[in-house]
């Protein structure tokens, strides 16, 4: 067995990437993110977060069912805040709407599937994506998948306890915490410009 | 009405594929659709990767349209050609391990049922024949004498289509397939009979030759399977890959057997199923 810790770094990293929990990576605690595998502060990879997507060359956002249906109270309102967000990032967005393996293809342009997200990633030339409101092992599968096959950059940011096979996977993100994300990527905006 | 069940965050209505809006504002959800409303707004079931004149395809595609509560059914699918299919319905499916259909339905329902006690969750089974009357055949009939409230929907093209033509139970007495050169040596299995003998509260066998009888049938043992007991449906739906017909002859291939006597269409009610149905039935949809 390696005794150099693994790394969740951007692939191709080779058809059946391993999943990082069994590598030992493991999740942030609240008011943690990961980078690559390493445990940080929240807010310096919020600050990472920021510098990924301003210094993309096309970015893309990818809202899963969770964000894109507005089945509960309050979704409408983040949906449009995750969009704002986007927009401020200059990221553009295909959508995640359900989880079918649909057969014998999807329309690459217009929608990604968590089970052939490679497909979406190559059709658009994607080189960093960000992951919110896709169900966990959902989104753990299609970001291994595009770690083991592309070379397109992860960021995760999860409601819940986080991603760790994202390269940035913040968790907990509630409004308060996209408030903060959209106010520091407004701040670096400003400073590339001035 | 599927605009109450379905919602897009507006935010996002701008970048989803337009299948999805379609689906929110012309899909079955709560309309309590028929056949006769077919072609009046967007299906279940529209692609598929079945063959030119698959009878199964066919029979799905009359089976969706008819469902009592599509928003609340959940399909237990099992390997075969059907499931080839349940990609791209809109609908929530679980494909189970092949013959396991009926054992996973049954968690499944105890468990809806424990999760929404005061709503009616619609589970049915749709299955091929060689997973329902050979491989599943023990979870198949298992289920039945427990009596759990699910409905079976057996799509018979009478061999196992998906793997290239073997004989099943369901095949007729003498059928060659391409891999069984040598004819079968024994009879079809009475599944309509096996299905009443094992209590089954309703049974139907029905094809897609005859839309309406289908979707009157489909929707009976939905409806039944909610409080009475287990229901069986068995569609008639040949497959002329494997029987070596032409895709445009699967109707009449239908009519023909059911003609000279080899398929037989009927139905089986029990009295507390008639009793049930008499009054649901007063006033709903008569397809
Ligand atoms: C446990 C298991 N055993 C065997 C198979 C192989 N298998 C796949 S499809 C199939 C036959 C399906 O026949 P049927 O249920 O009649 O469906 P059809 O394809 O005819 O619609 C078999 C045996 C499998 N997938 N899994
Ligand atoms: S092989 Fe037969 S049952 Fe299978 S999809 Fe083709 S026509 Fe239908
Ligand atoms: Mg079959």
């Amino acid at each position: 067995m390696s005794i150099t810790p693994y790394r969740v770094l951007v692939g191709p990293e080779g058809y059946l990437p391993p999943a990082a929990a069994s590598r030992g990576i493991l999740l942030p605690e609240k008011g943690e993110a990961l980078i690559e595998g390493a445990i940080v502060p929240e807010e310096e990879a919020m600050q990472a977060i920021a510098t990924k997507l301003l210094s993309a060359k096309n970015p893309f956002f990818f809202p899963g069912p969770q964000l894109l249906w507005d089945w509960k109270e309050g979704v409408a309102l983040k949906a449009q805040a995750v969009k704002k967000l986007a927009d401020l990032a200059g990221a553009r967005v295909i959508p995640m709407p359900d989880y079918r393996p649909k057969y014998p293809m999807i329309n690459p342009a217009v929608e990604i599937n968590p089970n052939h997200p490679n497909l979406t990633i190559w059709h658009n030339k994607i080189d960093v994506c960000v992951f919110i409101g896709v169900h966990c092992h959902y989104a753990n599968m299609a970001l291994k998948i595009i770690r083991g096959g592309t070379s397109c950059y992860t960021i995760a940011l999860c409601g819940e306890a986080g991603h760790e096979d994202a390269m940035i996977s913040l968790c907990c993100m509630g409004m308060p915490e996209l408030a903060r994300l959209t106010e520091i990527i407004q701040s670096m905006k400003g400073e590339q410009a001035a | 009405m599927s605009k109450d069940f379905l919602r897009i965050s507006p935010a996002f209505e701008d970048v989803m594929p337009a299948e999805y809006r379609e689906l929110v504002a012309s899909g079955p959800y709560g309309k309590g659709y028929g056949i006769s409303d077919l072609g009046s707004h967007k299906e279940l079931l529209e692609e598929h990767p079945l063959c030119a004149g698959c009878g199964l395809a066919l029979s799905l595609r009359l089976t969706l349209s008819v469902l009592p509560a599509p928003e609340d059914t959940v399909i237990v699918g099992s390997t075969g050609c059907s499931a080839l299919a349940f990609p791209q319905v809109a609908l929530h499916n679980i494909h189970s391990l092949f013959g396991n259909q009926n054992a996973v339905a049954s968690g499944l329902k105890r468990a809806l049922k424990l999760r929404f006690p005061d709503k009616h969750k619609d589970v049915v089974v749709v299955a091929g024949d060689g997973a329902t009357a050979d491989i599943g055949l023990d979870m198949v009939m298992q289920s039945w004498f427990r009596g759990e409230l699910i409905t079976t929907i057996m799509l018979d093209n009478e061999a196992y289509a998906n793997t290239g033509g073997q004989e099943s139970g369901m095949s007729p007495k003498g059928a060659v397939l391409y891999m069984a050169p040598k004819g079968k040596k024994f009879q079809k299995v009475n599944m309509p009979e096996l299905a009443r003998e094992a209590g089954c509260v309703y049974v139907a066998a029905v094809s897609p030759a005859n839309p309406k009888r289908l979707g009157k049938a489909i929707k009976r043992a939905i409806l039944v399977a909610r409080e009475v007991g287990p229901t069986y449906v068995q569609i008639f739906a040949p497959c002329p890959t494997n029987f070596k017909f032409k895709p445009q002859e699967t109707i009449k291939r239908i009519k023909e057997r059911e003609k000279d006597g080899t398929y037989l269409m009927r139905e089986y009610i029990s009295p507390e199923a008639q009793e049930y149905l008499a009054a649901m039935e007063g006033g709903t949809k008569d397809e």
